[in-house]
């Protein structure tokens, strides 16, 4: 099978992300949509590893996953002490600098 | 038609409908378990493309730590913390949804123009010694520096997550025994000094749901505990009266 299908799986998974993150507002539902971006990405990297004939693509999405990593315990760190200042997981709700 | 065809096209369009579900699904667990679904769809995506580390790395970190994290947040916050789907910018949802079917169209015909025409290599070569042996040989070799530079990131990572998840108790917060029985001498009525009534006083029901009865048949709301009220939970006096008995007022009142 050709490969290239994977990348338009990618692509279509990237742009559901996108639409997640803009359209909803529970803020771990949006952090949750990062991760398919990041996922969707990683998915490119091994495809263009394998059309390629080489390894690096593979190396490329390993350290992405250790940064998605690190991204999602400071991410959820910063999300539950929002939440302990202002009672809401909403990403409407932290407006203080608007006002 | 080989395996990877077969994979290939039952999972992804599963894929894809899981990813469409976990924006429109209102509570954020199902998000969560729809996301799961995706990254375990993925995992299998990377073991077929000859990728068997990378599709192990993805259940351990991803569906593995990740998604526990996140499931273990949810709870901190509250399971039932559902989106409201009403939108705040007028015309913002049919924007996003505009712009990405744009973005993913402009992506999908950049792939097509880029490898149109090229014949995919292949990991047979790359894979000859083994892939985790290959991925080894690069990440300690090529790339040492930068794997070196990721490992001080996830330290920073943990440090920087103790730091913003640790919340210091002040000891002026903590109401000593002493201020609290003042308290409740000095309070509003003297008949809650000795402490709250218990639930199912006089109820023919000594569970914790069950409100207990005032001496002239009412049920009181302070024998049950609030958390139980507010989840709904509270038993009805009635179901507990016993035939032959005489009635009490509270059960003739509910």
């Amino acid at each position: 099978m050709n490969p290239t299908n994977y990348l338009y799986l990618s692509a279509l998974l990237f742009s559901i992300g996108a639409v997640g993150v803009i359209v909803r507002r529970n803020a771990i539902v949006v952090f949750m949509c990062i991760e398919l971006m990041l996922n969707a990405a990683n998915l490119a990297f091994v495809t263009f590893a394998r059309m390629n004939g080489n390894l690096e693509g593979q190396v490329i999405a390993f350290f992405t996953m250790v940064v998605a990593a690190c991204e999602v315990v400071v991410g959820l760190a910063i999300i539950v002490s929002i939440y302990r200042s202002r009672r809401s997981a909403s990403v409407d709700d932290a407006s203080l600098l608007s006002r | 038609m080989s395996g990877e065809v077969i994979v290939f096209w039952t999972l992804a369009p599963l894929t894809v409908l899981a990813a469409l579900g976990m924006l429109l699904v209102k509570k954020a667990v199902h998000s969560a378990i729809l996301l799961a679904f995706v990254m375990i769809a993925l995992a299998v995506f990377y073991l077929i493309q000859d990728a068997p580390f990378l599709g192990v790395v993805q259940i351990v970190v991803y569906t593995g730590a990740v998604m526990m994290l996140f499931l273990f947040i949810l709870m901190l916050v509250g399971v039932d913390s559902s989106d409201s789907l009403v939108e705040n910018i007028k015309g913002l949802r049919g924007v996003a949804i505009f712009t990405s079917l744009a973005f993913a169209a402009a992506l999908t015909s950049l792939i097509a123009r880029a490898t149109t025409g090229r014949d995919p290599v292949g990991l047979e070569v790359a894979n000859g010694g083994g892939n985790v042996q290959g991925l080894a040989g690069l990440i300690f070799g090529t790339y040492v520096w930068a794997f070196e530079i990721i490992s001080a990131l996830l330290i920073t990572a943990a440090l920087g997550a103790m730091v913003l998840a640790h919340t210091q108790k002040s000891p002026e917060a903590r109401l000593s025994q002493r201020v609290r029985s003042t308290a409740r001498f000095r309070g509003e009525s003297i008949g809650t000094a000795a402490g709250l009534p218990g639930s199912g006083v006089f109820a023919r029901h000594n569970a914790v749901d069950v409100p207990a009865l005032l001496p002239d048949g009412t049920p009181s709301d302070l024998s049950i505990s609030n958390l139980i009220a507010q989840r709904g939970d509270v038993q009805e006096v009635k179901r507990y009266s016993l035939e032959g008995l005489p009635k009490l007022d509270g059960e003739d009142k509910k």
